[in-house]
């Protein structure tokens, strides 16, 4: 188990004192997935920093199964990196070395003999898909094949710990998708702990367990992923939820908004976005019954399943068409049911 | 100076070509053997200068200063002066002032301080996220060393060897003139003292061609070792 508590690093510069992670307090369970979402500058990385021991908290305590970084040797410390994993968002392979020889590199820190070093690289070279390239040197291969090789010297050592430091975040989305199904194989094939760092949600939706949600160097949202995407509280979080889900309308649906806005000027466009249970209820059914004068047009829907089946998020593109009370009073009702809406004006 | 037209250039049958081999072979020993310290030295001494740049510690911050003076002065004294300058050290060091092996200490000194400037320049071209990379998977000082530091700078390193070896030939023809022989003594005594442009002239072509020789190997090795 990783343990944060009441965590801060505060970073002395010449213009004064940077609080780069404050008062964060957190608990990573030993084989759960769990990420850590926020902006660059947010504190992610000085987080990962702490946990494999670069850096120590200013104040604080942070224990790994219990273990100290900030009290232990520096000989203790090298053993203790040895059980965390990591990858990098640039990958940080040796360009000296071929595939075979990245993913042999943590095993002779630890001074494994040749055969097994060998043996034992093939193998993890096989598990992440790239058994026949072991003699490529890392500039003849693509990104996400580094990726992948990255991925396969962290597990080398058989690390307790993943830590992912926006492993994806360099690749387009869909080496990304094939980086993700490499780990969520990991994370069903192997036990570990897992950490996920990302400013992007799909991320956390796909891989994660539990998410925390950082800005500013604090926590500011923690929990299961079904509830901070179904539930999610600051607006922070709202918006990482939402560019996950759809944030405005097709292309196909655009030409139709444009000629519907200058059919209706007194019409409202809205997209209404349910969370959670809210898809599975007649909210909008129930508004026109409140309405009964309002006319409604359907747009556009869409709906998104979480990774593990715990909840939905609808997204719904409609038009109210009415007098100026009615709509009032149906945004009003929306607002009551907890539906969050955003109104679209002509561009 | 007399009879000292361009055709004096081509009399080839003036050159004594076994003295000529022999001093070919002196100047051969003197940049293999001198390039191989220098190597060895400059390797270390930049590594000195590599680490204890920016530290926080008030000793080694000393230390830095201390090593960067050295190579400063060592690396500002003309190469002439420097022969001069070391010839009590020299003699205390190899016993001797003459001959090739009493060249290889003002050759060291002049070179190696240059190279481990060099040196110090490649190590700090390696990228940083993979050495933090290797920190961060339990490599010790050492292992940082020589399975990431080195192996990742080598072209650098071979390229800054490269040119250090050319400009060390330059230097083992200046010490020929006071006495270590090779081809710049050769070029010197036989050919400037004695009124021989042909030996002047052929010395020049070897020396020539075992820069061109060096150039080609180092440029060979830095292919075969860049990866990147």
């Amino acid at each position: 188990m990783i343990e944060f508590k009441n965590v801060s690093k505060i970073y002395r510069t010449k213009s004064g004192t940077v609080p780069a992670v404050q008062n964060v307090s957190l608990k990573i369970n030993t084989d759960e997935v769990f990420g850590i979402i926020g902006f660059s500058g947010a504190g992610k990385s000085t987080l990962v920093r702490m946990m494999n021991g670069i850096e120590i908290p200013t104040s604080g305590e942070l224990s790994i199964d219990g273990k100290q970084n900030a009290n232990l040797s520096k000989k203790q410390l090298r053993e203790q990196r040895r059980k965390i994993g990591m990858i990098f968002q640039h990958f940080n392979l040796l360009w000296s070395r071929t595939v075979l020889g990245n993913i042999m590199f943590p095993l002779e820190l630890t001074g494994m003999n040749k055969s097994e070093r060998i043996k034992k690289a093939k193998h993890l070279a096989e598990l992440v898909g790239l058994g026949d390239r072991i003699n490529a040197y890392p500039s003849q291969l693509s990104g996400g094949q580094k990726q992948r090789v990255g991925i396969a010297r962290a597990l080398a050592n058989d690390p307790a710990i993943l830590i992912s430091d926006e492993a994806t975040s360099a690749l387009d989305p869909q080496t990304t998708d094939e980086v993700l199904d490499l780990l969520a194989e990991i994370k069903s094939r192997l036990q570990l702990t897992i950490v996920i760092i990302t400013h992007e949600m799909h991320v956390i939706r796909r891989l994660a367990d539990r998410v925390a949600v950082m800005e500013e160097g604090r926590v500011i949202e923690e929990g299961t992923v079904a509830k901070v995407f179904t539930h999610p509280e600051q607006d922070l979080t709202r918006k990482f939820v939402n560019s996950e889900t759809d944030t405005g309308p097709d292309e196909d649906v655009k030409p139709v908004i444009s000629e519907l806005l200058q059919k209706y000027p007194e019409g409202q466009l809205l997209q209404l976005k349910f969370h959670g249970d809210q898809v599975k209820m007649p909210i909008v059914s129930e508004m026109l019954h409140q309405f009964p004068d309002l006319q409604l047009s359907i747009l556009q829907g869409s709906v998104r399943q979480l990774q593990d089946g715990s909840g939905s998020i609808g997204s719904l593109f409609v038009q109210l068409v009415g007098n100026e009370e009615d709509i009032k009073g149906a945004l009003e009702f929306l607002s009551t049911m907890r539906v969050e809406t955003e109104v679209y004006k002509h561009e | 100076m007399n009879n000292q037209g361009l055709s004096t250039y081509f009399k080839f049958s003036n050159v004594n070509w076994s003295n000529m081999w022999g001093a070919t072979w002196e100047t051969l020993w003197m940049t293999v053997v001198s390039v191989a310290l220098v190597a060895i030295f400059g390797v270390l001494l930049g590594l000195l200068l590599y680490e204890t740049t920016g530290s926080s510690n008030f000793i080694i911050r000393g230390l830095n200063v201390l090593v960067a003076l050295f190579v400063n002065v060592f690396r500002s004294i003309p190469f002439i002066i420097l022969i001069v300058l070391l010839l009590p050290v020299t003699q205390t060091l190899v016993g001797t002032q003459i001959g090739p092996k009493a060249a290889l200490p003002s050759l060291i000194f002049s070179a190696a301080p240059f190279y481990a400037r060099l040196v110090e320049l490649a190590f700090h071209e390696v990228d940083g996220g993979v050495v933090e990379a290797a920190e961060s998977m339990g490599a010790n000082k050492w292992q940082l060393i020589y399975k990431v530091l080195i192996p990742e700078s080598m072209p650098a390193l071979t390229s800054g060897i490269t040119v250090t070896a050319i400009s060390l030939i330059g230097y083992t023809a200046m010490a020929g003139a006071i006495g270590a022989g090779g081809l710049g003594q050769l070029a010197y005594t036989d050919g400037f003292q004695a009124y021989n442009n042909a030996i002047t002239f052929t010395a020049t072509i070897i020396i020539v061609i075992i820069v061109f020789a060096f150039q080609f190997l180092g440029d060979f090795a830095v292919r075969h070792l860049d990866k990147r």
